[in-house]
């Protein structure tokens, strides 16, 4: 008896020991990431090995709080026209290179000026940057920016080592150097990203993971299947129709979230002149009509098994930017076909394009199926993605199913589509009123003063129906139940520290 | 011979011409602006631009084509976009992968068609016909993609036997790269053994009939011998010109069951660069594969020439 409890110990301290040796974190993406390079990158799957790879100077939380990562602390000046942002000490890069004020003006002016860079716009009022002192910088604005600290908690905030980027100028995404916790080892174009863990690592006590692989296995079933199968401790954007049959296996867990994106439906209210035709295009109440005859809890149950919060704005619903004063409105068939009466136009024919991806099918199909309650003639049209985001851009269309993944700050939701002649604003809406509330929004620095332009933005956007808002999708994500430690922010990203196998 | 060779070289370098104006003046029908496509999520027209420039996207056509024969002819197949790495770099790292499959699924065609065909003409009218003409059958009608799903979840999930998806070098793990190709490589195999045991059969069952089958029985021949060496050698060889034209056609990529078990070999890379509208890697893969299909027939012409004492009288005539 004695014997056998001295001997206990031992053995329990060899159990531990074996899942000690080098431990590899199996990651399935629903895509192949672009460019590994912060400043080209485009898509939002990339930023999701970003997140092991490349630190920011700041990052988002749970409830879309800004918190410094890189920057241990900043200000904004008076006028609201500078960011001075202290470095945090002690932080280099996987080739050894200091993160210093310096690097991070190096940086800025890298995403601001090199060719073809994706980072531009959202760092477009950023004039100039000062090296205060060695581990200062400060960001001189032309006009005041209130989402800079969001951009900066993106792509634009991350940090690449200034010597590796300049000797392999535009080909430094081939074999990118930053300050993330992880470095980079390995590419197989659509196979694998092998990243192993940066011994020197500025935040090393939440590190617990050696390596991660990052497989793209664009299919839904098989990135189920290889997580089950045991290839893979954790997959991303899980089909909602897989959620039911993995929460009764205890070996899996599930972790989801509301996104800052949206699901919408674009209306051309002014692209091109084929606006002026439609009836949806030219009159604001064959629009109200179309959106009331919508049952948006219906829309989520079809397109996402109920995996998703209905919403009718740019945010969602429990987002502090979100107008309280326009909730999401009910069903009203009634209504919706008194509005056609109104307008003259009991049968308006809506021409919907929509990509060909199994989620905005189906929302077209749901969709077309509930407005012809109230009269509408919807006639579905599938299109290929690159095709359909051409006809958008010539206008060539009555209605178009889009998604936004989303930004943490709400402009970053909003500006773009809404602001006279901007890039998204595929439904060709143009007011000058809602283009200097879109701006004082920007400039604002006082959250409730921002919030105030939304509230006036959301009272005369959501009326005149550049875009219905229909939801917001959950992020899924099935893993391993050995796998703990993971956290869910809003923008999807999964965050490595903390993450214990 | 020779007189052969020259006639053969000189029809390539035309046909090869023909075959790049063809891939080059096809991708500009592909709709859609390429540098918005590439341009992502946030549309910046400066980097719209940038990436139209980048492409030569905003000179004419004739242009264009120059810019990208140039390149050819100097081995220059141009850079992915998206990835930002050479389209050669590209093609050499899938080719790999790309044979691998393509052999090992011919290999389990003719491993699983050639038998059943011959089963099937030797037993015609019997159960072991209707059974191997069956099997065919749910080969030939049997999606690739709903066959490997069926596969991955009894083999991978329930069983655990193999591994869902992926690759692994043979030079890393041969066991490795066994386990993870021999669900992909059934797959496209079986579908090809189909069409190969139904060729088998209709030959075999032809030859079977011919008067020297029936001198070799009446000779008293083992029947083993018959059918092997008189029947099955005289019957192949238009299985084999199936088999190299199934073989040209894998190497083309095998889109759909690269796509399901994530196998990265040239159909993912295609199907992927032609939705991200990455022309340089659509037109540098499909002119490789072109080039190895053009050369691979030049292969069975000489394989032919040397075979068939017919085909070589007939050149020395001339």
């Amino acid at each position: 008896m004695t014997r056998r409890s001295s001997l206990l110990p031992l053995l329990f301290a060899l159990l531990c020991a074996c899942p000690l040796g080098a431990q590899t974190l199996r990651f399935g993406l629903a895509e192949d990431p672009d460019v590994l390079d912060p400043t080209l990158a485009r898509t939002f799957v990339g930023r999701i090995v970003f997140a092991a790879l490349c630190d920011k100077l700041f990052d988002i939380d749970e409830k879309l709080n800004i918190v410094p990562q890189l920057a241990e602390s900043y200000s904004w000046s008076p006028d609201g026209k500078a960011l001075t942002i202290k470095v945090r000490p002690g932080v280099t890069f996987h080739d050894g290179e200091k993160l210093d004020a310096a690097a991070v003006k190096y940086n800025i002016e890298r995403h601001k000026n090199m060719a073809g860079s994706n980072r531009r716009g959202e760092l477009s009022l950023v004039s100039t940057v000062d090296v205060v002192d060695p581990m200062t910088a400060r960001l001189n604005l032309s006009a005041p920016f209130s989402p800079l600290l969001a951009q900066l908690a993106d792509r634009a905030g991350m940090m690449v080592s200034p010597k590796a980027a300049t000797a392999a100028g535009e080909k430094f995404g081939a074999n990118p150097v930053c300050s993330g916790p992880y470095k980079f080892v390995e590419r197989i174009a659509q196979d694998r990203i092998v990243l192993e863990r940066y011994p020197n690592y500025w935040n090393k006590g939440q590190i617990f993971i050696d390596k991660i692989t990052y497989l793209p296995i664009v299919d839904s079933t098989v990135r189920l299947a290889n997580l089950k199968s045991g290839q893979l401790d954790i997959i991303e954007r899980m089909a909602p129709s897989d959620v039911p049959g993995l929460k009764s296996d205890s070996r899996f867990k599930l972790a989801k979230v509301t996104e800052i994106g949206y699901q919408g439906i674009t209306l051309n209210v002014g692209k091109s002149d084929m606006a002026k035709t439609t009836a949806i295009g030219k009159d604001p109440r064959v629009r109200e009509a179309f959106e009331l005859a919508l049952d948006r809890d219906g829309i989520v149950q079809v397109a996402l098994e109920g995996e998703g919060t209905v919403g009718n704005q740019w945010v969602a619903p429990d987002n502090p930017f979100y107008a309280k004063s326009m909730p999401v409105p009910k069903r009203d068939v009634a209504k919706a076909k008194a509005l056609l009466a109104q307008a003259g136009v009991p049968n308006p024919v809506v021409n919907l394009m929509t990509p060909t991806t199994s989620d905005a099918q189906k929302i077209a199909q749901v969709v077309q199926a509930m407005v012809k309650e109230a009269g509408f003639d919807v006639k579905i049209q599938s299109t290929e993605f690159a095709t359909s985001l051409n006809l958008a851009d010539k206008g060539e269309f009555d209605a178009y199913v889009l998604a936004w993944s989303g930004r943490a700050d709400p402009d970053g939701n909003i500006y773009s589509f809404d602001a006279c002649k901007q890039p998204l604003n595929y439904a060709g809406y143009c007011k000058p009123e809602i283009d200097e509330l879109l701006t004082k929004s920007r400039t604002a620095s006082d959250m409730g003063e921002r919030k105030k332009a939304y509230d006036q933005i959301a009272a005369v956007v959501l009326k005149d129906r550049p875009i219905v808002y229909l939801y917001h999708r959950h992020w899924l994500w099935a893993y391993n139940s050995k796998l703990s430690g993971l956290r869910t922010i809003p923008d999807g990203l999964v965050r490595v520290q903390g993450l214990k196998l | 011979m020779l007189a052969f060779l020259t006639r053969r070289l000189a029809t390539i370098l035309p046909t090869l011409l023909f075959v790049t104006i063809l891939i080059f003046g096809l991708q500009q029908l592909l709709p859609g602006d390429a540098a918005k496509v590439l341009a992502g999520e946030d549309q910046d027209p400066t980097v719209v631009e940038y990436l139209r420039k980048k492409m030569h996207l905003d000179e004419p056509f004739p242009v264009r084509y120059a810019y990208w024969l140039g390149g050819v002819l100097r081995g220059d197949l141009g850079e992915s976009l998206r990835m930002q790495k050479p389209v050669t770099a590209l093609i050499a790292e899938k080719l790999p992968v790309t044979i691998e499959l393509a052999a090992l699924a011919i290999v389990i065609a003719l491993a699983i068609g050639i038998p059943a065909g011959i089963v099937s003409a030797i037993a015609k009218g019997t159960w072991w016909d209707y059974a191997a003409n069956a099997v065919a059958l749910w080969g030939l009608s049997t999606p690739n993609f709903w066959l490997g799903i069926m596969l991955i979840l009894l083999f991978s999930v329930q069983l655990g036997w193999l591994p869902a998806s992926g690759y692994v070098s043979p030079f890393e793990d041969l066991k490795a790269n066994l386990a993870a190709m021999i669900m992909p490589a059934f797959v496209l195999g079986n579908a090809i053994a189909a069409v190969l045991m139904r060729h088998t059969r209709s030959a075999m069952l032809q030859v079977m009939s011919s008067d020297y089958v029936r001198t070799a029985r009446a000779k008293g021949l083992d029947e083993r011998v018959v059918i092997l060496k008189h029947g099955l050698r005289n019957a192949l060889t238009p299985i084999i010109t199936l088999g190299a034209l199934e073989l040209g056609t894998l190497l083309s990529g095998a889109v759909l069951t690269e796509q399901v078990f994530t196998i990265p070999g040239f159909g993912k890379l295609i199907v992927d660069a032609v939705f991200n509208r990455d022309y340089a890697v659509v037109q540098g893969v499909v002119l490789f594969t072109a080039t190895a299909y053009i050369l691979l027939n030049l292969l069975a012409d000489i394989a032919y020439f040397l075979v068939n004492p017919r085909l070589r009288d007939g050149y020395a005539r001339a």
